[in-house]
């Protein structure tokens, strides 16, 4: 089946078999490897890119799905110039990553979550990223980091 | 400015959080095909036919092998005669053990194919448990071995007769939670075997240990096998075991003459890489009036699931080791026993035989201090080493406990919880059935890290305990250090630069880390047991002074001077007391490729300096944990509330880092404590094989830390560092528990085991009193 999608701004067009999951088409179709895979039952959000503007786990959706949306995936949360994304930022500053792994979908989901709850609270934030697991920093900093991101008021998706 | 003991950010991060990492499933080589394994749906079975021949037939499969297909193959390097397969042959010893493997040009077509593989199976009895296994008349998984234990230490002196003498006495059985171990990203592989020999990309933590058994495996000499680790999704000491797909990758590289990746699903991952824990403990103690501790007794036995392990057969030892925790104990007898199940092979998972341990004594500590009832605080204080005392020889010649300061840190843990206000409020609580249940849990867990002095590695079957370092500087100035060590999240990049910026007062800036290469980094160990830094860092610090020692003769060839009258301006050199004759680093460095502007006795390329590190000793790290517990009476919902860390692992050489790798350690602690365990049914089939079942937590339920430090620096390497990647996996556990048993403490409660679940806690909360 045909699909025609924007990844990053960029549009794409590919013939897929039906069952192609989202998260493959990007990672090996489109070639973006940023966004990870770490289950098989839309467990753990590592897959997390948005679709026209908001989180979703890219292992629950069809490619030929998202047909006509606008995907955005870690690779495209920098600027052109590769000024890296706020919450990109704050993730650094407040050592909300260790391995890395789980990290792309942690900041697509985080991005998304301010997008909607500007302004959370730390209990907020907890049940925002409710879908998302790391096994590495124990959740601490990443709490701090989307905070940070939010009372600095610079994150819009 | 030192930059030891700042918060510097890392190096790591850029490329981590931008999408421009590379994990093993990221690589993409032409012509690549995917391998699928064809796993066990049987416990324990004798296999009767394996028929392959529709799998074979489906388009773009190029290969299915079983384990007569891997005949000429060695099995898995393991215990001698009780290897593992490298796909099962005859019998089948656990849930999801590989029987075939179909390798196709894609991984849905693999997968596809995998389910045309048909095997028949003639069930035998499983071992599904400790228990079970050791039965009287239990099934057999290994017939050389008679039974089911591998290895039985024995009681060489038991403590019996201390028991008998002592005052008082308590006993404590302890089943400690099989944990599987779940880093987000699970095993993975790539082989490419070419004329010029073998290319092996592995998310791994020790790449030179792989790259050297790929090698005698294939008897395929070393210069020819490179192992390369390239980002890695955590690791938790999973990713250090010798799994089958390590060596049939390259072997159906080698026959089909493609690059053949495998990369693990969740559901597999949770059967196939090693689980950690495991152990069930009978521990008897005997104390006198006022709580101190007489002699403890305790016999480890471990579970080893199907094939044991070389580092699984080493967990009971550690644990034994340090059974005595922080504390004075003047008769320790200890015994363990390593036991085959009919379940997922066991080995190192963060902590790897220490955890048990802390757990172990902490909750002995605590159960003292019930039945006299006395303050868990004042039982442990009455019983710790003190400052003074070491270095102090336990029961054990492993440990050797290095320095600490254990009255301290739990001085430091009451006065940041405020731990007389909490237990009047929890106290309160008790006395109001409209209000939650809450408890406190305290843990002063020791550890043994730092791995290690001279044959400690060695004995799990390690080329050396050793660290290699290499500091390459360039000609402009800036600095390449390569190293053995194969960090998976820990920072290294960062910390080791921080080192050897303060050393060789170049920049951080201009200072490079690598690692994960064996074609290009000399011949390293590898990250586990808490030793990069203690072992690692050292390891920096020393090359770092000898290049500087050297970069100084260029310096007083220069400057006219004598090398001793140099010193480091942090931009470069000058003579002391004269401060306007300077030389800038990056000139001593391109004179150093420059053989005729160098003093005479050097050689070009000098300021290339490898180190391959050792320690004398372990190192301890330390800690005092505090946990706040809430407890709902009418559903016994369980959550942490408030978490209190005090932690001591001698000198800091990032406080961030440090901190994070607490917290991570911490969560894992309290998963254990609270939420995870891998399960299996009666026949020994596995009931938590997806993350709906296997309870790793997120971020809701958990609490913000407080964290606190005290600092004991060890004496075994001049940093004073001593290791903290598993620190919060010790000494979390055993501080949520036993604020739970304190919860529960009026209903009579003195022990439940891990994961102390809400149904455990409801039905204590229902039953008769």
């Amino acid at each position: 089946m045909k699909v025609s999608v924007t990844v990053n701004g960029v549009p794409q067009e590919h013939e897929v078999e039906p069952r192609t999951l989202l998260v493959y088409y990007i990672r090996e179709v489109v070639g973006l490897t940023g966004t990870n895979i770490g289950c098989d039952t839309s467990s753990c959000g590592a897959c997390t890119v948005l679709v026209d503007g908001e989180s979703v786990k890219s292992c629950t959706m069809l490619a030929v799905q998202a047909d006509g949306a606008e995907i955005t995936t870690i690779e495209g949360l920098a600027g052109s110039d590769g000024q890296m994304h706020p919450m990109q930022e704050a993730f650094r500053e407040k050592h909300a990553l260790q391995c890395g792994y789980c990290t792309p979908g942690m900041v697509m989901a985080a991005v998304s979550l301010l997008k909607e709850h500007p302004h959370p609270t730390e209990a907020e934030v907890r049940e925002g990223l409710e879908g998302n697991l790391c096994r590495c920093t124990g959740y601490h900093n990443i709490v701090e980091a989307v905070l940070h991101a939010a009372s600095t008021g610079s994150v819009s998706a | 400015m030192s930059l030891v003991g700042a918060r510097v950010q890392r190096k790591e991060d850029p490329n981590l959080l931008t999408g421009r990492a590379q994990f093993v499933d990221d690589i993409n080589l032409a012509g690549c095909a995917t391998m699928v394994f064809v796993g066990s749906t049987e416990a324990h079975a004798r296999i009767v036919s394996v028929d392959t021949r529709q799998a074979l037939g489906h388009p773009g499969v190029l290969a299915v092998w079983t384990a007569a297909d891997v005949a000429d193959l060695p099995p898995c390097p393991g215990l001698p005669g009780l290897e593992r397969p490298l796909l099962a042959s005859g019998v089948v010893r656990f849930v999801g053990e590989p029987v075939a493997v179909v390798v196709a040009d894609d991984r849905c077509t693999a997968a596809d194919a995998a389910e045309m593989v048909h095997i028949e199976y003639e069930p035998l009895p499983a071992v599904a448990s400790l228990g079970a296994a050791l039965e009287p008349g239990a099934a057999v998984l290994h017939e050389v071995l008679g039974g089911n234990v591998v290895f039985d230490s024995g009681f060489g002196d038991d403590g019996l007769a201390e028991l008998e003498s002592a005052p008082r006495r308590a006993s404590l059985h302890l089943a400690i939670n099989r944990c599987a171990p779940s880093p987000i990203e699970p095993n993975a592989c790539l082989a490419d075997w070419g004329p010029a020999g073998l290319t092996l990309w592995a998310t791994f933590q020790a790449p030179h240990h792989l790259r050297n058994r790929v090698s005698e495996f294939f008897g395929l000499s070393q210069d020819r096998c490179r192992v390369i680790v390239p980002d890695v999704g955590g690791g938790f000491g999973a990713k250090i075991n010798f799994v089958p797909e390590l060596f049939l990758a390259p072997a159906l590289s080698r026959a089909l003459q493609r690059p053949v990746r495998y990369t693990q699903t969740r559901s597999e991952c949770l059967v196939l890489m090693y689980h950690g824990r495991a152990q069930e403990h009978d521990v008897e103690v005997g104390f006198d009036d006022d709580g101190h501790l007489q002699v403890l007794r305790v016999r480890v036995t471990q579970d080893q699931g199907a094939y044991p392990d070389g580092t699984g057969m080493g967990l009971p030892v550690l644990t034994t080791a340090m059974a005595a925790g922080c504390y004075k104990i003047p008769k320790v007898a200890a015994a363990w026993r390593n036991v085959v199940t009919n379940a997922t092979p066991v080995a190192a998972y963060r902590g790897a035989g220490r955890p048990e341990a802390a757990y172990m004594i902490e909750r002995v500590i605590d159960l003292i201090a019930d039945r006299l009832g006395l303050d868990p605080v004042e039982v442990r204080k009455r019983n710790f080493i003190q400052p003074d005392e070491f270095p102090y020889a336990s029961h054990s010649p492993l440990a050797v406990y290095d320095s600490g300061n254990f009255p301290a840190a739990l001085d430091e843990l009451v006065r940041i919880m405020d731990y007389a206000n909490l237990r009047a409020e929890c106290d309160r609580r008790r006395q109001d059935p409209s209000a939650p249940l809450l408890g406190i849990g305290f843990s002063t867990w020791l550890e043994i890290a730092g791995f290690g002095p001279p044959g400690s590695l060695e004995g799990f079957g390690h080329l050396g305990s050793w660290e290699s370092v290499q500091i390459r500087v360039q000609p402009d100035g800036s600095a390449i250090i390569y190293t053995g060590a194969s960090p998976h999240g820990q920072g290294t990049e960062t910390t080791f630069a921080q080192i050897a910026a303060d050393f060789l007062e170049i920049p951080f800036e201009r200072i490079s880390v690598r690692h994960g290469d064996t074609a290009v980094i000399p011949q390293g160990i590898g990250t586990m047991g808490s030793r990069i830094t203690p072992v690692g860092g050292e390891g920096v610090k020393t090359a770092s002074l000898a290049v500087v020692e050297r970069a100084k003769q260029i310096a007083a060839h220069v400057l006219e001077a004598e090398p001793a009258d140099i010193e480091l301006t942090g931009d470069g050199f000058a003579v002391r007391g004269v401060p306007s004759r300077t030389v800038p680093w990056s000139d001593v460095a391109f004179r150093s490729f420059r053989p005729l502007e160098m003093p005479p006795g050097l050689d070009p390329g000098c300021l290339d300096v490898t180190v391959f590190q050792q320690v004398p000793n372990f190192s301890f790290p330390s800690g005092a944990y505090g946990c706040l517990v809430e407890i709902d009476r009418e559903t016994g919902q369980v959550g942490v509330v408030d978490m209190w860390l005090v932690d001591d692992c001698g000198t800091v050489i990032n406080p961030m880092l440090a901190e994070g790798q607490v917290h991570g350690g911490v969560v894992q602690g309290i998963a254990q404590a609270l939420y995870e365990g891998v399960q299996y049914d009666p026949d020994g089939v596995p009931l938590t094989t997806t993350l709906l079942d296997y309870l790793v937590p997120s971020a809701p339920g958990l609490p913000a830390f407080h964290d606190s430090r005290i600092n004991t620096p060890t004496p075994n390497n001049s940093l004073g560092a001593k290791g903290i990647g598993e620190s919060g996996s010790v000494g979390a556990p055993p501080a949520v528990v036993n604020a739970v048993i304190d919860a529960l403490s009026h209903l009579g409660v003195e022990h439940m085991d891990m994961p102390v679940t809400p149904q455990k806690i409801w039905s204590v909360l229902r039953s008769p009193r």
